[in-house]
């Protein structure tokens, strides 16, 4: 099939960028969002014109690095990864718009391309559990009963691929940073940081530029991996526990 | 994520080197974060809704006649005597109320213009209105808080009411609803009630971490319950007026 693209082009993080217009011809059905675009890259590169750039990485749905907006939804059509996207989904003659992630915490780097270090700085100011390192500890050693264990699993599942900041109209962060404390403060073994995990996370998030939760839902319409609402409203709680034991 | 073309880790490193330090107390903790802030709305708008529940239910009071409407105005005066001096008990809630609403309305002006700075930049290709309900809740807000003046100034003080009699409410309540523009006013007014009770709620039992998803039914089926019998209660006042039930 033969389709239409108007990608966000901006060189760089300080200058102006504009949606440019691009035609690709014979896009097989088969092929992933992503082969896609490299179909045109290639053509740029023949016609000595500069590629698009863009994240990806493990083209596996598993890494979270290949965001954009594909006509006004993060990561398109479909509740999935681009990179898990299929041109079935499009049809023939189709006009396509690809917009990078927007928020202020997601600065453009060049492109499709954004700056998503913030989670990592949120991540890092408390998506972690104290642990001995050296040898492996005996499995039975910590017993987690089976619905912590499920839980902490469902939201283990976050990629951090940031596609519910991009739909959040205030470009927050809820359900990513709620993903990580709920995960940990489920289980036994985050139980030591379980206050200062939430607390510390929540500053950092709101530091970096985050808008806050005014309870859209947009965020979970858009994740790929199902996080759901009720992780804001369990960090939210955890949030106030945390508060209210003055840590 | 760390790319080499990545730049401006430099200045976001120096942003933090430049992080407020946080305030240690939990008020000044709760003040500082976007879900401390929520709570702050959570706990005003409740303080709110049972007001707005108690204020209903007496209103209706207008249906059983002057003498009936006038007597409970003035029993409101009572309230808590001999303990309390006459109308302190109106005067007390009058001050939480009126605490209630600045708290509320500083939150909401600073979580707006955090939520706003957080989304600088629009999608070109919008296909969904993802920021409905937030922004109803701003435009419906402002309308509330001018509402909330021009109510004082109509049947508290009587400065804008036609009648304007002290001591008299039924009277002055007809008066009102004898103009077409007191009508318009109310009508505007009680459906924005609606409109934010309905996601306001929701919204509270969300920051509070009371909602869970086996019970999103139950707060949703409450949160359109509450809406939808305030604002037809409230409305029931200009109606009855209009039909000649009360006059
Ligand atoms: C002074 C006038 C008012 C203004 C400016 C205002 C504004 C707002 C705004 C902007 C929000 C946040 C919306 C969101 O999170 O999407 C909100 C939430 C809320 N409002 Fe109001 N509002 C006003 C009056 C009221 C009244 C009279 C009530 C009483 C029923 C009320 C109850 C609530 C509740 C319960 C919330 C939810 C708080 C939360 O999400 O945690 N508000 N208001
Ligand atoms: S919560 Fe979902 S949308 Fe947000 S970063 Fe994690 S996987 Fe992506
Ligand atoms: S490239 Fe890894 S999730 Fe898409």
């Amino acid at each position: 099939m033969n389709l239409t693209l108007r990608i966000w082009r901006q060189t760089g993080p300080d200058t102006e960028g504009a949606m440019t217009t691009y035609e690709v011809t014979d896009v097989s059905p088969d092929m992933s969002f992503l082969e896609m675009l490299d179909t045109l890259n290639e053509d740029l590169i023949l016609r000595g014109e500069e590629p698009v750039a863009f994240d990806h990485d493990c083209r596996e749905g598993i890494c979270g690095a290949c965001g954009m907006v594909i006509n006004g939804n993060a990561h398109g059509p479909e509740r999935t990864t681009t990179c898990q996207l299929h041109m079935r989904q499009f049809e023939d003659g189709d006009v396509i718009d690809i917009e990078p992630w927007r928020a202020a915490a997601f600065p453009v780097v060049k492109d499709l391309v954004v700056d998503r270090s913030a989670f990592d700085r949120i991540i890092g100011s408390g998506g972690y559990v104290t642990a001995p390192t050296g040898s492996a500890p005996e499995a039975h050693a910590t017993p987690v009963p089976k619905a912590a264990a499920d839980t902490a699993f469902e939201h283990a599942e976050c990629i951090g691929c940031g596609a519910c900041v991009a739909a959040c109209p205030n470009g927050s962060a809820m359900l990513f940073t709620s993903a990580k404390v709920v995960h940990l403060n489920t289980l036994p073994q985050g139980g030591p940081e379980r206050e200062s995990r939430v607390l510390d996370m929540v500053d950092t998030m709101d530091d970096e530029g985050f808008g806050g939760c005014t309870n859209t839902g947009m965020c979970t319409t858009v994740c790929p991996k199902g996080i759901p609402m009720s992780s804001i409203t369990t960090m939210n709680r955890e949030y106030l526990r945390a508060l209210r034991k003055g840590v | 994520m760390a790319l080499a073309t990545r730049p401006e880790q430099r200045d976001k490193q120096q942003r933090e080197k430049q992080r407020p330090t946080r305030p240690v107390s939990t008020a000044g903790r709760l003040w500082r974060s976007t879900i401390g802030k929520k709570t702050v709305m959570a706990v005003s708008g409740a303080v709110m809704l049972l007001y707005l529940i108690a204020h209903m239910v007496g209103n209706l009071k207008v249906f059983f006649g002057p003498d009936d409407m006038n007597s409970y105005a003035h029993w409101l005066r009572t309230i808590g005597e001999p303990v309390l001096h006459h109308e302190w008990f109106l005067w007390i809630m009058r001050v939480a109320l009126l605490a209630a609403v600045i708290a509320h309305g500083v939150a909401a002006y600073q979580l707006s213009r955090l939520d706003i700075a957080a989304r600088p930049v629009k999608y070109v290709h919008q296909r969904r209105r993802t920021s409905y309900a937030t922004r109803t809740m701003r435009w419906g807000g402002i309308i509330l808080a001018l509402f909330i003046v021009w109510h004082i100034l109509d049947l508290t003080t009587g400065t804008v009411n036609p009648n304007g009699e002290h001591g008299r409410p039924y009277e002055n309540i007809v008066a009102t609803f004898d103009t077409w523009y007191g009508n318009v006013i109310y009508f505007v007014a009680m459906i924005a009630v609606g409109l934010h009770i309905r996601h306001g709620f929701y919204g509270a039992a969300q920051t509070l971490g009371v909602g869970s998803p086996t019970r999103d039914r139950a707060l949703k089926v409450t949160a359109n319950g509450l809406a939808l019998i305030l604002t037809i209660g409230f409305l029931s006042v200009p109606i009855g007026v209009m039909t000649g039930v009360v006059e």
